[in-house]
């Protein structure tokens, strides 16, 4: 290969004349130059993304308890996610999460924005700022223990409804089948409010004042101008966003594991959490495999079309 | 020429990138665990089990010790219990020559971690959860020629049999393949100042007793039963037990623990069982967020006198009577007729040798001292709280009268005389009690599973983690 590359050098002053093939072989050889520069990253990439990729995709083919020896079972891994109730109810799970994690921080992250803009050279936006960032640089872990101490029966917030006389509604909340889930989705919800306001923010920054100048002279209300203007400048924003959080909804572990361990009685069992309990409770390498790639396929099956759908389309 | 050159250019870097990428896919040839190095451990650990046996064997004209030289013993024990740290630190007084280097993990990481770690990196001595799939991987050594060196054989029997796992991976009979740092032993604890309150001065001879009592606490305005059962460790599986001790024998329910062919828990006694909880739970007997309430959280509970009653092992006597000195009490489950055979969850504190552990002569040394050595089954009782392992006339250090482990210890040798230990029904399998117990459970404290129903839907999963 290098006595080839040493031939095309040799060739290139003979050709100097031409210009076309000189441009193409500069840009072969700065091609494979840049290859061998990437090359190390590549291989660490393929050693340690890549290849537990493909690792996983073939143990989800297998019946194998993570030590012994393993038997080749085709697709049943994958014919079990859809007969076997506990595993298609965490994957449904994951879907209302998605309310909570994605559908909540988004929307009240664009009313806060919005609203921040609005006082954008007071200090006051500075200080809710970074209040409302607060929770993206507190570990996950940290965040679930807080919102455990605070939803028990005896924490902050059964206190508060006793306060205000709600005293009939306080319960245990993480240990309710109704809303076990729910609240575990308000703590993820808590979490990412944050880092979807300040995209959003900073999304808003770029763009032109004068349009909100014109729009006013127009005779445009607020409503009009966060319809008009805002929502469609943010489109990419809230793209990233969307994209995100949803991620974090079918994906989730942490929170979970922390304040509910998949309880009571597996109502918040998501699918992050049961492949941990198939790999290493049930020892199940070859069941968790199959979730963990079917789960991927469903975060791309979700994630795409978001993806499309909020893609800057100028050309 | 260049048309036929960018091609073949092109084709390099794309060698090169799939070059890249194949060496590191290669792995993904054949089936795993089966051949590549990495996931030999079958092969090895069987390897490290016949090199254990070898050595005992040949250290069998001179009994298994530590010897003189210097070594490093490494141990892989449960965190947040200081007993095995005491017998170690105490170990190293009396041999100098053994040093210690030991990891900590929670209970549940020790269960995830125990067979990768017993397989890649195995230590001397590890604490264990439930071990038939370890023993069945052969990653754990056999202890037989040890147990025949040391005397252990002549033990008790039922001290042991818990811990033998035949190649079926049944429990009871087979190999031996862990021992014990002590036996401990579940009951009830109470609360003396609050049960002075409704009037209870002495423990309940019967079920009915016990019924009329957490009524009665109801009815003062004290919880009755502050049990954990929240999480994925399900509590409610200790009252059930105790009441399933209460209604059926024990034998039965040990044969569907060490999975012997046929056992079934959905039998008539064991449903009596359920549905006398499921009446309890219905009664409001216990605190009304035990579906979210964990270990700790009964704990501090309980010794902050919020709570009559729980249902825990001895292995917290010691701890109990200094957090609430003088006001505390034990009880074993009492019987449904005055007077009848009493029985009680009472396992091994499980300790084995991986089998390719570099010191198991030393370790199972330490075993054996940890049973019959005087200042050790001193610590056993004092720190652990829990009666220790080894023959049944070996000596019983002295406990001051009125403490509640002296109350425990008394209720352990009631359960040999009536010959009522079991093993705990969260060890059937390796997943029973975080993926079909608890879950169940839960359900029943929701209203969302009877008792019935609950003993019918962990068969199932029982059955269908034995693959049977």
């Amino acid at each position: 290969m290098s006595s080839q590359t040493q031939q095309a050098g040799g060739a290139a002053p003979t050709t100097a004349s031409a210009p076309a093939p000189r441009r193409r072989r500069r840009g072969g050889r700065a091609r494979w130059t840049g290859w061998l520069f990437v090359a190390p990253a590549l291989l660490v990439y393929a050693v340690f993304v890549l290849r537990p990729m493909v690792v996983s995709v073939q143990y989800s083919l297998y019946d194998w308890d993570g030590v012994g020896a393993s038997t080749y079972v085709g697709l049943k891994n994958y014919s079990r996610l859809f007969t076997d109730s506990v595993l298609s109810h965490s994957i449904l799970n994951a879907f209302k999460l998605i309310v909570f994690f994605s559908a909540v921080p988004v929307l009240l992250g664009l009313l806060i924005a919005t609203s921040i803009r609005a006082i954008a050279a007071s200090r006051l936006a500075v200080v809710a700022r970074t209040v409302l960032f607060l929770p993206q640089v507190i570990p996950l872990v940290a965040a679930g223990i807080v919102w455990s101490w605070l939803l028990s029966s005896t924490g902050f917030v059964n206190q508060v409804l006793g306060w205000v006389g709600l005293g009939g509604v306080t319960r245990a909340w993480l240990g309710d089948f109704t809303f076990a889930l729910p609240a575990v989705g308000v703590i993820g919800a808590w979490v990412l409010l944050g880092l979807c306001t300040l995209l959003l923010l900073a999304g808003m920054t770029k763009i032109d004042p004068s349009l909100y100048e014109a729009a006013r002279l127009d005779g445009a209300g607020a409503v009009r101008e966060f319809v008009s203007i805002t929502l469609p400048a943010l489109r990419q924003e809230i793209g990233v966003c969307v994209t995100v959080t949803v991620i974090a909804a079918l994906a989730s572990f942490d929170i979970i594991y922390i304040s509910t361990q998949g309880g009571p009685g597996n109502s918040s069992m998501v699918p992050g959490l049961e492949i941990f309990y198939l790999a290493f409770t049930e020892r199940q390498v070859g069941q968790a495999s199959a979730l963990g790639v079917a789960l991927m396929l469903l975060v791309l099956a979700c994630v795409l079309p978001v993806q499309w759908l909020t893609k800057e389309r100028d050309e | 020429m260049g048309r036929r050159r960018a091609p073949s250019q092109g084709r390099r870097w794309r060698l090169g990138a799939v070059a890249v990428l194949s060496l590191a896919l290669t792995a993904a040839c054949g089936g795993p665990g089966s051949d590549s190095s990495s996931d030999a451990a079958p092969s090895s650990a069987a390897g490290g089990a016949s090199g254990g046996a070898t050595s005992t064997v040949g250290a069998a004209s001179a009994t298994p010790s530590c010897g003189t030289a210097p070594v490093t013993m490494s141990g892989y024990f449960e965190t947040g219990f200081p007993l095995p740290k005491a017998l170690t630190d105490e170990f190293t007084k009396q041999f100098p020559n053994v040093t210690w280097d030991i990891r900590e993990d929670q209970f549940a990481v020790i269960t995830q971690n125990a067979p990768r770690t017993l397989a890649d990196n195995a230590p001397d001595l590890m604490r264990l959860p439930q071990m038939s799939e370890l023993a069945k991987d052969k990653l754990l050594l056999d202890l037989d020629d040890y147990a025949k060196a040391f005397g252990w054989d002549q033990w008790p029997a039922s001290q042991l049999e818990q811990l033998r796992v035949s190649d079926d991976g049944s429990r009871g009979s087979g190999p031996l393949y862990a021992n014990g740092l002590n036996f401990s032993m579940t009951g009830i604890f109470y609360n003396k100042k609050l049960a002075a309150q409704i009037g209870m001065t002495e423990a309940p001879k019967t079920l009915a007793d016990f019924d009329a009592l957490l009524g009665k606490a109801k009815a003062a305005g004290i919880t009755p039963i502050a049990q954990f059962n929240g999480g994925a460790t399900g509590g409610f599986a200790f009252p059930l037990q105790n009441l399933m001790a209460a209604y059926g024998p024990a034998g039965p329910i040990n044969d569907w623990i060490f999975n012997k062919q046929g056992a079934t828990i959905d039998t008539d006694t064991n449903k009596q069982a359920a549905q006398h909880l499921q009446g309890w739970i219905k009664s409001g007997y216990f605190a009304k967020d035990v579906n979210s309430m964990d270990y700790a959280a009964m704990m501090s509970r309980f010794i902050g006198g919020k709570s009559l009653f729980i249902f825990d092992g001895d292995w917290e006597s010691g701890n109990l009577d200094k957090q609430m000195a003088g006001n505390v009490g034990f009880f074993l489950m009492p019987p449904v007729q005055a007077g009848g055979k009493q029985a009680a969850m009472s396992a091994p504190l499980t300790y084995g040798i991986g089998a390719k552990a570099k010191h198991p002569d030393c370790a199972a040394f330490f075993l054996n001292w940890v049973a019959t050595n005087d200042k050790a089954r001193t610590i056993d009782v004092e720190v652990g709280g829990s009666h220790p392992m080894g023959p049944a006339d070996a000596f019983m250090p002295p406990v001051k009268e009125g403490t509640v482990t002296a109350a425990t210890l008394e209720a352990g040798a009631k359960i040999g005389q009536d010959n009522g230990a079991m093993d705990f029904i969260a060890n059937a399998t390796g997943a029973i009690y975080a993926k079909s117990w608890t879950p169940n459970l839960q359900k029943m404290v929701g209203g969302q599973q009877t008792g019935d129903g609950m003993l019918a839907a962990v068969q199932k999963d029982y059955q269908s983690q034995l693959k049977r």
